[in-house]
């Protein structure tokens, strides 16, 4: 096989068994790599009902196609698969970085990781070497810092490392793995699977060639992808980056604040990506093989914060910011910092702490409970020690805080769930999707929980491609072919920031798979393997029993508090009538049933024929 | 007769060069026909974020990889100054490599002998790593160009200082 490795690892981290199986080319192809091929590993490797947290729930490491070659951000992807402690749906996130490439240079398509070690440890994965060693001394440490410890301890600088800290040992929900100090595997609570079997890293040496199939014609296929880059498709991740999103977003009525209270935040110029990029932003840095490069690196040179330096995108300047009512972007930029050191999802701490000052506000939490933290929206001292708290699981409120808003919201009791912006169990991303309501649909079917990376549906809304305030018919089927592509991209793991330099869509991605891996492949069927990716992943969930229509929901105050702001989103909210519309919508477009169930005839002309019995309600 | 201040070498400029190890696989690329960066010439190292350079032979005058071969393996050119590699004469003993301050002699991984930057003399339109280059890192230039390169800057700033402290007593 060329590009690929055509090899999968597994590791039992309760015997120590580690084996190698070939990867077929019919799997390679139907399922393309990265999340597609991740989910069908979980599929077959996991048993109905298994806990997120049980020693069989597998963790599963994939990379794609691309990875390890010269492909622009494709070349340096890895994704992560596995049952969601934070949802109990599929888990899955997708990072860049160096990770990838070296893991595709080990030799292998994707390591599939299940037991439980006897103490934190360790894997040590050295091309066809695969070794556990102890991690013990490392617990506690932030995923550099234990990066920087196993590159001393194994004595080789170019060793990359994928680690938790120490909110994935303590099994917080919102936990991430992180390679190359911030590039994360951010979303759905994976860095607690990793923890809940000891594992505090993946530390991978690589030494192998990765050959493609068309040398020359990759090569004048990423020439192109490179000029490409320099021009209009990538300028906003190369100038002001994604921070750029906060005046659009408020001038749109869209930037949800003060935990989707208002869809407009007053402080926005003072945390705009103009004044992040005037006062903080230091250098833009990149990933391996990527000419694009949009790593903005803030550092904080004054102040309270001094020393503080991140990397810095727009949603987690959003959850730490605005959603929190906080306009200080030294404190934000420290907020990043010690987000990463504790190894947490960026996005899902910001709504965690807005919620609980939401719940603060509400009087649903008390001074007491917070142990004297004056939780008032606004407040940046508040902001940075609830993070430690909840990195920590200290106290009452942080080991609550640290499950995550919907687990949260139930232990507290009473109103608190309705403070609770989840889906599914994930916490929102940064758009107030009462004004952006394509968005509010996409987000509710995604199969991952809130997520506006699934479909990207808050492009039509942002663009002015449809009327925003409102759901109606024809939204689902955008939503089904953008999910589609989605799926694709994170197949491929090519970086979404570079989705425009494909000019000509999956025709595009197509070729560049066709030319890295030698199998045939076109747009049409490219399309297929995105829809049989996002049925599969229905599948999973409805075989976990989360997959069906009265799971796609959206958060309370989404549909109960109509934007208060004055301006055309004023009363803005989402009813129940037009939301219904909308998922019968999506479903007739996907082939599902009212109750958003994949039917058999569906699943058969996607080749998933073998789960049919997850529809009928029988098994396997 | 070339002399020594002019023979070009490929250098990366570290106010620009991010780290991307674009110049790795596009190395590899033309010398080896695979993508793998430990057969690259040049390697490219990100200490922080706001730290990474890449690397590469720079065709020192009185090269001490040369120096501290003991087999007589290596040589350099008079008119470039690359460095030549005889494959058969070198045992892969790595007395280059620890002599060498800018890690630029690499053992090769299936030769098993080192390897070296040579420019990419073979390719008509030279160094393919400064071709590729997204951020213009890289340049393949004489000591003799740096040094201006260097003066012109310095003197920009002197100047663009001397402007700023007028405006502020102004």
């Amino acid at each position: 096989m060329y590009a690929y490795a055509g090899k999968i690892l597994r590791v039992d981290l309760t015997t120590g068994k580690v084996s190698t199986e070939p990867l077929s080319e019919e799997l390679a192809k139907n399922y393309i790599g990265g999340i597609g091929l991740g989910i069908r590993l979980l599929m077959d490797n996991s048993k109905p009902g298994t806990d997120p947290f049980s020693p069989d729930n597998p963790l599963i490491y994939v990379t794609g196609p691309l990875s390890g070659t010269m492909g622009p951000t494709a070349g340096n992807g890895y994704a992560v698969v596995s049952k969601s402690p934070a949802t109990g749906c599929v888990g899955e996130a997708k990072a860049h970085g160096f990770f990838g490439a070296e893991l595709k240079r080990a030799g292998y398509d994707a390591v599939i990781i299940t037991g439980k070690a006897d103490k934190l440890s360790y894997l040590w994965i050295d091309d066809d070497k695969v070794e556990l060693r102890n991690a013990e001394h490392l617990r506690g440490k932030s995923p550099y810092q234990t990066d920087v410890a196993i590159k001393e301890e194994l004595g080789d600088y170019y060793i990359r490392v994928s680690a938790i800290g120490e909110a994935g040992e303590k099994l917080s929900r919102i936990a991430c793995i992180i390679n190359d100090e911030f590039r994360a595997i951010g979303r759905t609570g994976l860095g607690a699977v990793m923890g809940s079997k000891n594992l505090k890293a993946v530390a991978v040496r690589g030494t192998r060639d990765v050959n493609v199939a068309n040398l020359e014609g990759f090569k004048e296929f990423v020439k192109m992808i490179h000029e490409r880059m320099k021009g209009p498709a990538t300028k906003k991740y190369k100038t002001l980056g994604t921070p750029e999103n906060v005046l659009v977003l408020n001038s749109l009525s869209a930037l949800a604040t003060r935990n989707f209270t208002n869809s407009r935040f007053e402080g926005a110029e003072k945390v705009s990506g103009e004044y992040l990029n005037e006062h903080y932003v230091k250098k833009i840095v990149g990933c391996a093989t990527c000419g694009m490069r949009c790593d903005h690196i803030a550092a904080v040179s004054e102040g309270p914060y001094k020393g503080a330096i991140s990397r810095l995108e727009f949603e987690c300047l959003w959850s730490m910011g605005p959603l929190c009512g906080i306009d200080r972007l030294d404190a934000i930029i420290e907020a990043m910092k010690i987000v990463n050191e504790y190894g947490m999802d960026g996005i899902s701490i910001g709504v965690v702490v807005a919620f609980a000052m939401d719940c603060y506000e509400h009087g649903i939490l008390t001074k007491e409970q917070t142990e004297g933290i004056d939780l008032r929206f606004g407040n940046a001292e508040a902001l940075i020690a609830l993070i430690h708290k909840i990195g920590k699981r200290e106290g009452w409120l942080g080991n609550t805080l640290a499950e995550g808003v919907a687990r949260a919201a139930e232990i507290i009791g009473g109103d608190a769930y309705k403070y609770a912006c989840h889906i599914k169990g994930l916490e929102l991303p940064g758009y107030d999707i009462r004004t952006l309501k394509t968005a509010a649909l996409g987000f509710s079917v995604a199969f991952r929980g809130a997520c506006h990376l699934r479909n990207g549906a808050y492009a039509p809304d942002v663009k002015g491609k449809v009327n925003r305030f409102k759901i109606e018919k024809g939204r689902g089927k955008m939503i089904v072919s953008d999910g589609n592509l989605y799926n694709i991209i994170d197949s491929l793991i090519v970086c979404k920031f570079s989705r425009g330099t494909y000019y000509d869509g999956l025709k595009d991605l197509a070729n560049y798979y066709t030319l890295a891996t030698g199998i045939p492949m076109t747009a049409e069927e490219l399309d297929k393997a995105g829809e049989r990716i996002e049925n599969l992943a229905r599948l999973f969930n409805i075989r976990e029993g989360k997959g069906t229509r009265k799971y796609d929901t959206l958060p309370w105050k989404i549909m109960n508090v109509p934007v208060p702001d004055e301006g055309p989103a004023k009363g803005a909210v989402v009813t129940e009538e037009e939301f219904q519309i909308g998922l019968d919508d999506y479903y007739e477009a996907r082939g599902w049933t009212k109750d958003g169930v994949p039917t058999v005839e569906k699943i058969t002309a996607l080749g998933l024929g073998e789960y049919a019995y997850i529809v009928q309600g029988g098994k396997a | 007769m070339v002399r020594p201040q002019d023979r070009k070498f490929v250098t990366a400029d570290p106010e620009k060069c991010i780290g991307c190890v674009v110049c790795e696989y596009a190395c590899s690329m033309t010398k080896e026909k695979t993508y793998n960066p430990t057969k690259s010439r040049i390697r490219a190292l990100r200490l922080g974020p706001l730290v990474n350079l890449a690397i590469t032979c720079r065709h020192c005058e009185d090269p001490a990889c040369v120096a501290a071969c003991p087999r007589n393996a290596l040589t350099q050119e008079e008119n470039t100054g690359i460095i030549i590699v005889d494959e058969e004469a070198c045992d892969g003993c790595a007395w280059c490599i620890s002599a060498c301050q800018f890690g630029a002699m690499m053992m090769h991984p299936e030769k098993k002998v080192v390897f070296t930057c040579d420019s990419c003399k073979n390719e008509q339109d030279g160094p393919q790593c400064v071709k590729w280059c997204p951020e213009e890192a890289l340049t393949f230039v004489t000591s003799d160009v740096l040094a201006q390169k260097a003066r012109i800057s310095a003197v920009k700033n002197l100047f663009q200082e001397a402007k700023e402290k007028k405006a502020e007593n102004k």
